[in-house]
């Protein structure tokens, strides 16, 4: 939808996480939000009502974190590129609503810009909800697809992603991210993007109340073909059982096509710190002081937490005879590490380095328990 | 004259129709339909004056009506 | 002999096949209404459905036309998300006492409140249905249900809930009517209220939504024309037939 001139036009602005993301689903072609107000991520809501009208698209406070969901629902049945975002008490009040889109098939985009718990928490950056995000969240055998950045521009730039997962997949995604993400100000680079995803045609979202020729199953009218219907009700025998078996083969597929992840020295690190999100800048930041120091340390951050980068994991010893430890380090009390050890199997140590409530890891924490491993 | 034609597979024996036919037209049937219940059957059609009561208030949609 | 013109038949929009719905219960008079309306309005090719949670769930599998599910008293978010991004569709949702009055009275609040252009179809038969028979929030007071076993208290269940009359003070509100079923003049007078609805969403007027009295003869325990007598005689002294707003 953007002028010629303007794609080629590279702009350089000084933005929040929380605000990249909203501009990063703009620009993706996302034409509905809906969203209900809480701290950390109230400037994504803000950003969306500002200028999502004049995008064209929707924009919608939601008496409630659930209608939210159940209006991006709605949004999707009709064929418009759709989000919400919460933080983690909202999101677990959405599991209702993502659970149905995964049933129905349906794509949308769920941000989590999370904040500490179990229950009210505080409004401190965590990363507690990883397995919420990662093993589904609500009822069901079912997955969402789930993007960690960890810098503004990454924020922005996985927003086409999760837009373009979301259409080719027909799944929810999840971009996850923390209060810190969220209200961290750096420079951010708007350019122009392609479908990222492999194989795939990018689905462009046309204006608000065209029919989405791409999406042959959206409800726009009967007119000129045979109704359809969006539903995740499957009562007659069997219908069910063959509804999840499709979607198990669709989570083998993106298991195989989508995982993403950035590394840093795993050819000859001794000891490779895992970390996703902010905590693997902070991560980062440590294996540098660590390199400095003449310590062989390496990083090796995950992007999509599910589906779980595994190969580069169970590659690590085969690639690097010298790596014996992987220290895991999260804003949460060992969520990542079960991936972790569960994709390594056994085969070489795993150390783990974690706060939550609100403490977050330094780099001197890391660079003195990788001081201890080493 | 008026036609009444019931679906008797469709009927569910509520006899919703026997009860609101203003000249009591409609009785149930004597044999069971494949749901094992009795239909709805018109049993004089000669009187009936296709005011569509039986229609408007069937639950099943079982009726139609020619007149 | 002249040849017998069809004066009474299935509505185009209304599949022709069985319901599953019980003998006597309402839910196929209000869908076959609902039928004849999107076509006498010529809207089949423009109508989308919000199916709700409850005995109507599989009505899309009724009609003949695009429709959605939604989860249990989500239909108006639903309807929201898909009336916002596609506004030249005529959207509505059905949906029953405890989808719209209960689990949904949030959503069904606000979506009123806000004048989402849509309209409802909310089916009063005082009870769950599809669960069993247990108290809805529109139960009679002294009504015997599963979970009121001694009859519904005012003082321990609260009084039935009239959620017509609250929505009609909300200004967005632009049509509220409640009808029943329990006659074919009474069935014909719901028809005539449902067109008004559906028209006042395709004029843009905002919120519309028809209460209708249905019976369901299972769970209040009675054959199917006493429980229209009850709704005469009983339910419509409490949820009073008429224009509402």
């Amino acid at each position: 939808m953007k002028s010629k001139s303007r794609q080629k036009e590279i702009k350089k602005i000084l933005m929040t996480g929380n605000e990249a993301i909203a501009q990063g689903a703009i620009d993706a072609g996302c034409r509905f939000y809906a969203g209900y107000p809480i701290t950390p991520q109230n400037e994504l809501t803000a950003y969306m009502a500002r200028c999502m009208p004049d995008s064209g698209g929707v924009f919608v406070q939601s008496e409630s974190e659930v209608a939210a969901i159940n209006m991006v629902f709605g949004a999707s049945c009709a064929g418009a590129r759709s989000m919400t975002s919460s933080s983690s008490p909202g999101i677990s009040l959405k599991q209702e609503g993502i659970s149905y889109i995964a049933g129905a098939e349906l794509p949308a985009v769920v941000v989590n810009i999370m904040r500490g718990g179990p229950g009210l928490g505080n409004i401190w950056p965590s990363q507690s909800d990883y397995f919420q995000a990662t093993r589904g969240g609500g009822h069901g055998d079912y997955h969402s697809i789930v993007l960690a950045p960890s810098s503004v521009q990454e924020a922005y730039d996985l927003m086409f992603l999760a837009f373009d997962l979301a259409d080719n997949y027909r799944n929810p995604v999840m971009v996850l991210g923390d209060g810190i993400l969220g209200q961290m100000m750096e420079p951010l680079q708007v350019t122009s993007h392609k479908s990222q995803v492999t194989g795939q045609k990018a689905v462009v979202c046309l204006p608000i109340g065209k029919a989405t020729s791409q999406k042959t199953w959206a409800l726009t009218g009967c007119e000129g073909r045979n109704p359809n219907i969006i539903k995740s009700f499957r009562m007659k025998e069997g219908d069910l059982e063959k509804l999840n078996l499709a979607l198990q083969k669709k989570y083998k597929a993106i298991r195989q096509k989508e995982a993403r992840f950035e590394s840093l020295f795993l050819e000859d690190a001794k000891i490779i710190i895992v970390a996703y999100g902010t905590m693997a800048r902070i991560a980062k930041g440590a294996v540098g002081m660590l390199r400095a120091k003449g310590k062989k340390a390496g990083l090796l951050r995950p992007i999509t937490l599910w589906p779980f980068p595994e190969k580069v994991f169970k590659d690590l010893q085969a690639r690097n005879s010298k790596l014996k430890t992987l220290l895991v380090t999260e804003m949460s009390y060992g969520q990542m590490l079960e991936d972790v050890k569960l994709a390594l199997d056994g085969k070489l140590k795993v150390e783990f380095l974690g706060r939550a409530g609100g403490g977050v890891p330094t780099e001197e924490d890391i660079i003195r328990k990788a001081g201890k491993i080493l | 004259m008026a036609k009444v034609k019931i679906d008797i597979e469709k009927c569910k024996g509520c006899f919703l129709c026997v009860s609101f036919c203003p000249k009591r037209l409609i009785k149930p049937d004597s044999k069971l339909n494949r749901r094992g219940v009795r239909p709805a059957k018109m049993e004089i059609d000669s009187q009936c004056l296709g005011c569509a009561m039986c229609a408007v208030i069937c639950p099943d949609c079982c009726i139609e009506i020619y007149k | 002999m002249k040849e017998a013109q069809k004066i009474f038949s299935r509505p185009r929009s209304l599949r022709n096949i069985s319901t599953h719905y019980c003998g006597g219960c309402g839910h196929g008079i209000a869908h076959r209404l609902v039928a004849e309306i999107v076509d006498e309005l010529g809207i089949r090719e423009r109508v989308i459905a919000v199916a709700p949670v409850g005995c109507a769930v599989i009505a899309y599998d009724y009609w003949d036309f695009d429709c959605s599910e939604a989860a249990h008293g989500r239909a108006l978010a639903v309807a929201t998300g898909i009336k916002r991004v596609r506004p030249q569709n005529i959207v509505f949702t059905y949906q029953g006492d405890g989808d719209l009055a209960a689990i949904g009275t949030s959503e069904t609040i606000h979506a009123a409140n806000r004048g989402e252009n849509v309209t409802v179809i909310f089916i009063n038969n005082a009870i769950y249905g599809m669960t069993g028979g247990q108290m809805a929030p529109t139960t009679l007071l002294g009504q015997r249900t599963a979970t009121t076993p001694a009859g519904r208290q005012i003082g321990v269940h609260g009084a039935p809930l009239k959620i017509s009359e609250m929505l009609a003070l909300l200004p967005a509100v632009k049509y509220i009517e409640r009808v029943s079923l329990h006659s074919p003049q009474e069935v014909l007078k719901a028809k005539s209220a449902i067109k008004r609805a559906f028209q006042s969403q395709i004029d843009n007027l905002g919120f519309s939504m028809v209460e209708v009295l249905s019976a369901c003869p299972t769970y209040w325990d009675m054959p199917p024309k006493k429980a229209l007598d009850w709704i005469r005689d009983v339910m419509s002294k409490e949820f009073p037939l008429g224009r509402i707003k």
